[in-house]
């Protein structure tokens, strides 16, 4: 039995559809990562899984509980890290951490060993208020009180935006053990370079699926033909390569230029010679290995 | 928006009626043990003035305190004996005035117009009988002799305390909660919602009765305002009060999502009606009679009564079991509405 099943949903706000006939299913025991830009409604598909609101269309279940009707049920089973920072400011890290094994029936003694790596940085600061924490430290408070009870399946609506990328890599660790514990994880995040980092991902955009496979699946399948451009005049580089003869798409990514090319006979050394000769410097073009963010870029046109 | 033009006409309507400081249909009681033709006169004169409603006779002064006391009256006229007589042979002639002092806006009001009307027949008399002659009307208060406007306010200020202590912080600290995101997390749990309620609202609950307490001791201690009926039965009564309070405080989070709009809602139909309407200023006897109605809706003014007569005029329970069945049905409905209305999802 799949430990989450989606069959159709659909929600709107308004006139905005936020999902649309969303499916999906995810193992027991699976990291299934939710990969898309901001509104494109991941946390509503998060709200609709974890009971908060109710599907217009479709069904979906959880532990085979349907979200709708079952809903008492699924709360007890589930744990749920929202996207914004949620714990009590004004309490302690040990009195939220508390609070929250004391609301599912359960003490931070008897499940300490499933938080016991999470929580151990945040020890020496337990006396502390929660809102005085940095942003690592408060996610790893949260995902601490949302684990306190034993989830078999955890949510986790963007656990690391605006955590720095040191705290971000140690979250994904904290996550993979997780996974080894048993637990169900769904998580989802706008940064695509931690999507290879998931079992299976789905690529969402305005409420839809484009594609949910493995991360390594949705490389594989890229076709194009993709190079690294780099000057020392990056604006006008993007600007002449969008309009440039035989090549197909061209955005920035940090601080290179990635181009798909059309144009089988064009070599990077002689797009290399063209823009010099146009008056650029310190050129460099070279072919790169695809990324989850080019498929995305791909598939989302 | 709806509190940016709502606010303004709801104030202009609530201040310009009840702001009006004329009573009206006052209740009359007349001891007219003389019964001659200057106090029939007197009489007439005062039934004809359209703020005065139907006179009523009583014939001892047991009467006329009963009719008081059970609220059948709000002033009583006694006439001295041999009124007609006094007033011919001395010049002058005594009348009583009995009022109710623990509202001393009403009080001035009505002795106002008593002795508006006595003057007024004064110089007719003196005018058809060519001599200098005075009706002394002797003003008494009951409960409050010294018209000290403690004796309205304190129960006014109890209202609108526990009204806004309790109504606004409930109110405040369960959106806090949806605004902070807290409440996911806490809907995401086993816990019921029933239980986040209770949890929410027992704090201020104790909160308000350390409150009672101390209001109570200052209003009696320093204030000088009599604690002359049952302390037990009053703070039962504030408790009760201060439960309608809490459901409302539930009702208006259930309905706004922002701590701002919690305030302002609170401030809305909370602090201004119960300012203006529940008789703590002005008195309700001199509303319109749509205010008059707007006015039993709102719990803070049966709880003042209930205060007044307990505490001031130190009435039992008797007196305020109507006021009491009201409150209390009051927070059974609201409290089954909001509990109702508690969403325990998102939308």
């Amino acid at each position: 039995m799949a430990a989450i099943s989606v069959n159709k949903i659909s929600k709107s706000y308004r006139n905005i559809r936020a999902l649309q006939e969303i499916s999906f299913e995810v193992k027991p025991g699976e990291l299934f990562g939710i990969i898309g830009p901001d509104g494109a409604g991941k946390t509503t598909l998060f709200r609709i899984l974890t009971t908060l609101m109710v599907p217009e269309e479709g069904t979906a279940t959880v532990n085979g509980l349907d979200v709708v009707t079952d809903y008492k049920e699924i709360r007890k089973q589930v744990g749920y890290m929202p996207g914004r920072f949620s714990l009590y400011q004004d309490m302690t890290v040990e009195e939220n951490l508390s609070f929250f094994a004391t609301l599912f029936g359960t003490t931070v003694r008897e499940n300490y060993d499933l938080v016991k790596d999470i929580y151990q940085p945040l020890e020496k600061f337990k006396t502390r208020r929660a809102g005085k924490l940095s942003g690592g430290m408060k996610q790893k408070l949260a995902l601490s009180c949302a684990l306190i009870h034993k989830p078999s399946v955890l949510f986790l609506d963007e656990p690391t935006t605006g955590v720095d990328p040191v705290s971000r890599k140690d979250f994904w660790e904290m996550l993979r053990r997780l996974k080894k514990q048993g637990i169900t994880i769904v998580v989802s995040t706008p940064y695509m370079d931690e999507a290879v980092l998931c079992d299976r991902i789905g690529l969402i955009r305005e409420g839809e699926f484009m594609r949910i496979a493995t991360p390594q699946e949705i490389i594989g399948s890229y076709q194009e033909i993709l190079w690294a451009v780099r000057s020392s005049k990056m604006s006008a580089l993007l600007a002449e390569l969008r309009t440039f003869e035989g090549i197909k798409s061209c955005f920035s990514f940090g601080d290179t230029l990635h181009i798909t090319v059309s144009n089988e006979q064009l070599l990077p050394a002689t797009l290399k010679s063209i823009l010099e000769n146009n008056g650029h410097t310190d050129v460099d073009v070279y072919p790169i290995q695809a990324t989850i963010e080019d498929c995305y870029m791909l598939l989302a046109k | 928006m709806l509190i940016l033009f709502g606010m303004p006409i709801v104030q202009i309507i609530l201040f310009g009626f009840a702001v009006t400081t004329e009573v009206q249909n006052i209740r009359l009681a007349v001891l007219d043990p003389s019964n001659d033709q200057a106090t029939t006169e007197i009489i007439r004169e005062l039934q004809a003035n359209t703020y005065f409603g139907p006179v009523m006779y009583v014939h001892t002064t047991e009467e006329a305190n009963k009719a008081f006391l059970k609220n059948k009256a709000d002033i009583v006229l006694t006439f001295e004996e041999n009124f007609q007589e006094n007033l011919l042979h001395t010049g002058t002639a005594s009348i009583q005035l009995l009022v109710d002092g623990t509202d001393p806006n009403m009080c001035k009001i009505l002795v106002g117009y008593v002795s508006n009307i006595l003057t007024t027949y004064q110089q007719k008399f003196s005018v058809s009988d060519r001599t200098k002659t005075q009706i002394i009307p002797h003003v008494k208060m009951l409960y409050n002799p010294q018209t000290k406007s403690a004796y309205n306010f304190v129960p006014g200020v109890m209202g609108l305390i526990f009204m806004l202590i309790c109504a606004m912080m409930t109110s405040i600290s369960i959106v806090r909660e949806k605004e902070t995101g807290t409440m996911e997390v806490l809907l995401v749990s086993p816990i019921k919602p029933l239980y986040i309620v209770f949890a929410k609202m027992v704090p201020y609950f104790v909160l308000s009765c350390v409150n009672l307490t101390t209001i109570l001791l200052l209003s009696v201690y320093v204030l000088g305002v009599p604690m002359s009926g049952n302390l037990g039965l009053l703070v039962a009564i504030s408790m009760l009060f201060i439960l309608v309070a809490l459901a409302i405080g539930l009702l208006i989070s259930t309905i706004v999502d922002t701590q701002v709009a919690a305030m302002l809602v609170s401030g809305m139909i909370l602090m201004l009606p119960v300012i203006l309407l529940s008789g703590m200023i002005y008195t309700i006897e001199s509303m319109p009679v749509l205010l008059q109605y707007a006015s039993h809706m709102i719990p803070a003014k049966w709880y003042i009564v209930c205060v007044k007569k307990v505490m001031i005029e130190g009435l039992g329970f008797s007196a305020v079991f109507h006021e009491v069945i009201i409150l209390f049905s009051m927070a059974v409905a609201l409290l089954t509405v909001s509990i109702k209305l508690f969403k325990d999802r998102l939308q």
